[in-house]
């Protein structure tokens, strides 16, 4: 069974609310059937309007968006037969559980005894069996969110959306819904699209991860590699923790560059810089970065310890390194050799190959 | 263990349960002090009045204290035959004091409306007490069935029987067109004489449609006004309030203004050719004015309650029932409309009680056909100067309300209601 790549494709997308700005420009984007896709970005980076027009509650100022190879904007809401699962759940409040769930069954005109063995199936998969005649204000957080997220599957909809569906519930039981809502998804196979603002969350749940900032698409990619190998540093900035340097290129070959800061010199890998003289902004992960380095690595340094947190299974360390007094170092609990006092100086070395040098901020 | 369970004691060694029981009787009181001045003022200004009105309405003490001894003498009476010389003795003595007070003619009119005939023997029977004519040492009964044959009568001794209790239902058995007949039987008045049950019908009629079109206009008015993004719902809201902020006669005399033969609406009617102007419709000094004005007037009621619960309704409700397949008419009955019901009662309680009791508004644009029975309390309070009977009608209004309200409780569920 060859997968449709095209399963759901927005062509030359641009909305506008108010004709003066745009939320949304030129989106382009293909996601394949059964697959999982988070939409990443900050708060008004135009991912829940890009939902919105999927799911037809907007429509598009200017480009098309295909269902399996259907333009869809003249299609109303209730025909595309897209599950939702809303940010606050939209449960019905004056029905059951089980009325619930037969909604969109009922208004389908299934049969009576279908709707029974589909709501019990629907209600199995969230483990919610036996509570059909709840009122939903008289569920937990978690089990509304499973109330929601089963309503949104039992009518068998080609695609299901979420929007930050996660967002109300605490810490612990976020996690734990992550992982269900991931496991639902590899069971049944169902097209994905998930929007949320949460990095963590995006990592452990997407196939792909698309990243959404001022409207654009800015990165596209699995998870590991938006986090490993992010292509700008909005990316690099807004996925995980990360440490730069602005600076300007003052050589460059295939896979290394110079970089002159402003006071010092640094080797780093050259991924949207092209030639001498370009400004860039030099990225690296915290973990990649060690102290006291055995390897031989290509950047050495010496910086002064400002700050030293806790965190239990790591310790973070702040330092002044080459004038950047935010370089934040992961120190494993396990290596309790280093002698981490305030106001000591330490070696830290890191490949260039780690050392990304990106657009200007 | 489980002595310790029964009974905990504080650091103090003072049982727990005592001592939590002093520690909110403080709170208990200063609450019952705050709220004190609002029930001593319900008291005065709503109980004691309701009180009053109910005795009021009910009195029938002034004859059974002007005859005293006839009717304690007539306890022993069967009520077939003539009653017994002590009877008429006693009659004769209760008689003489209302003479020497002058209140003979309230004791003659008062009979007169038990039984007609009443006036003129009472008359007959004053001048013979006048001229000292009858004789204490014969028999009393003998010289006053001499005073004229209807005192030999035994209907109108079985009037007067009647007339002893001190309260009565009558006011209420007439608000209903309705007496009691010489044989103590609940009767209806002649046809030509039922003016109140047309008002109390006419009352509920109005009442109910006022409250239906009001419903009908105020909600799309709320759901635009629980929908619209802030700057325009503010200006709508004015709009709807705005009645709210004019006096009430200023509102029914701008519709007076409007609807009258030769006013604004005829005028435009006959402009835009809808009418020949020799033909203007009468939309006022009738039901159609009434309607008109009380839904102007009652909108806001209507508009509030629904507004507020609207409000409460988050949209994505609306789009999820979309979004599950529902089509837009499906959404709104399913999804939307059943969680508007609180709103939906609390509207048309507020607005169809508001309505039964309205009284200016259709005093001034109802006409002959459009007054209510407010208006008829009002004649009574006023110009016929019969408050029990007034107090009547009013508790029976009051009865009907509060049985509106148990059937809807019955139905909807007080707790369902949601003002704001």
């Amino acid at each position: 069974m060859s997968k449709n790549t095209e399963f759901v494709k927005f062509d030359k997308v641009d909305k506008s609310y108010d004709g003066k700005v745009l939320v949304v420009k030129d989106l382009n984007l293909n996601i394949s059937e059964g697959e999982f896709i988070t939409m990443l970005g900050p708060s008004g980076s135009g991912k829940t309007t890009c939902l919105m027009m999927l799911a037809g509650f907007e429509t598009p100022t200017n480009g098309e968006i295909y269902l399996d190879s259907n333009p869809i904007s003249n299609i109303p809401p209730h025909k595309r037969g897209i599950g939702m699962v809303f940010q606050n759940y939209a449960l019905f409040p004056h029905m059951t559980v089980y009325e619930n769930l037969a909604f969109p069954l009922r208004v389908r005109k299934v049969q009576k005894d279908e709707i029974d063995k589909k709501v019990d199936k629907a209600l199995s998969m969230v483990s919610l069996s036996g509570f059909e005649s709840r009122m939903p204000a008289q569920l937990s957080g978690g089990q509304q969110q499973r109330v929601a997220v089963a309503r949104a599957l039992v009518f068998d909809p080609a695609v299901v959306l979420m929007d930050e569906p996660l967002g109300a519930l605490d810490k612990n039981l976020r996690e734990s819904m992550q992982y269900e809502i991931k496991h639902i998804h590899e069971n049944i196979g169902v097209t994905v699209v998930y929007v949320t603002h949460d990095q963590g969350e995006a990592l452990t749940m997407s196939n792909r991860i698309a990243v959404f900032n001022d409207g654009k698409v800015q990165q596209l990619s699995s998870p590991d590699k938006l986090y490993e190998e992010p292509v700008n540093s909005f990316v690099a900035e807004f996925i995980g923790e990360n440490n730069t340097f602005g600076g300007e290129v003052t050589d460059i070959s295939k896979d290394v560059c110079k970089v002159k800061l402003q006071n010092g010199e640094i080797l780093a890998n050259p991924i949207s810089v092209k030639s001498k003289g370009d400004k860039t902004t030099v990225s690296i992960r915290p973990e990649r970065a060690l102290i006291n380095p055995k390897d031989k690595m290509d950047n050495n340094q010496t910086g002064k310890i400002e700050e030293v947190i806790y965190h239990g299974d790591h310790t973070r360390v702040r330092l002044d390194l080459l004038g950047n007094k935010e370089f934040i170092l992961k120190v494993p609990n396990s290596s309790n050799e280093l002698d981490l006092k305030l106001g000591n100086e330490i070696k830290v070395g890191w490949n260039s190959q780690d050392a990304r040098a990106l657009d200007p901020k | 263990m489980s002595s310790e369970t029964k009974q905990i004691l504080t650091t103090d060694g003072i049982p727990l349960e005592i001592s939590l029981k002093k520690a909110e009787r403080k709170n208990k009181i200063k609450a019952f002090l705050l709220v004190a001045p609002l029930l001593l003022f319900l008291i005065i200004t709503y109980i004691f009045p309701i009180g009053e009105m109910f005795t009021r309405s009910i009195d029938d003490k002034m004859i059974t204290n002007m005859l005293p001894k006839t009717f304690k003498s007539m306890e022993t009476w069967d009520g077939k035959e003539l009653p017994s010389e002590e009877v008429f003795a006693s009659f004769l003595s209760d008689f003489k004091i209302l003479v020497e007070k002058k209140e003979h003619g309230k004791l003659a009119q008062r009979l007169n409306k038990e039984k007609n005939g009443f006036n003129t023997i009472t008359k007959k029977l004053f001048r013979q007490v006048k001229r000292n004519k009858i004789d204490e040492t014969q028999s009393i009964k003998e010289q006053i069935m001499k005073v004229h044959k209807r005192w030999r009568n035994v209907e109108y001794w079985q009037a007067i029987k009647r007339t002893a209790p001190p309260y009565t239902s009558a006011k209420y058995l007439k608000a209903m067109d309705m007496y009691l007949n010489e044989d103590n039987k609940i009767t209806q008045v002649s046809e030509d004489r039922r003016i109140h049950r047309i008002l109390w019908l006419r009352t509920v009629e109005v009442a109910f449609f006022v409250t239906v079109f009001c419903f009908l206009m105020g909600y799309p008015i709320a759901h635009l006004l629980a929908t619209l993004p802030m700057k325009y719902s503010n200006l709508l809201m004015i709009c709807v309030l705005l009645p709210f902020w004019t006096s009430l006669l200023v509102r029914t005399a701008s519709w007076m203004i409007l609807l009258q033969q030769q006013g604004v609406v005829n005028d435009f009617f006959v402009l835009i050719g809808l009418v020949s102007d020799d033909n203007r419709p009468e939309m006022m000094y009738n039901k159609v004015g009434t309607y008109v004005a009380m839904t102007q007037i009652l909108l806001p009621f209507m508009v509030l309650p629904l507004y507020s619960v609207m409000k409460t309704i988050s949209p994505s409700l609306m789009r999820a029932g979309k979004s599950l397949g529902g089509t837009p008419f499906v959404a709104f009955w399913k999804v939307y409309f059943p969680l508007t019901i609180p709103g939906i009662g609390a509207g048309c309680l507020l607005v169809f009680i508001l309505a039964i009791g309205y009284y200016i508004t259709p005093a001034l644009v109802g006409g002959a056909s459009g007054t209510l029975i407010s208006n008829q309390i009002a004649y009574h309070m006023k110009t016929t100067l019969d408050w029990s009977f007034a107090s009547a009608m009013g508790l029976m209004l009051l009865g009907g309300v509060l049985v509106i309200y148990w059937l809807y409780n019955k139905l909807v569920g007080v707790d369902n209601i949601k003002l704001g």
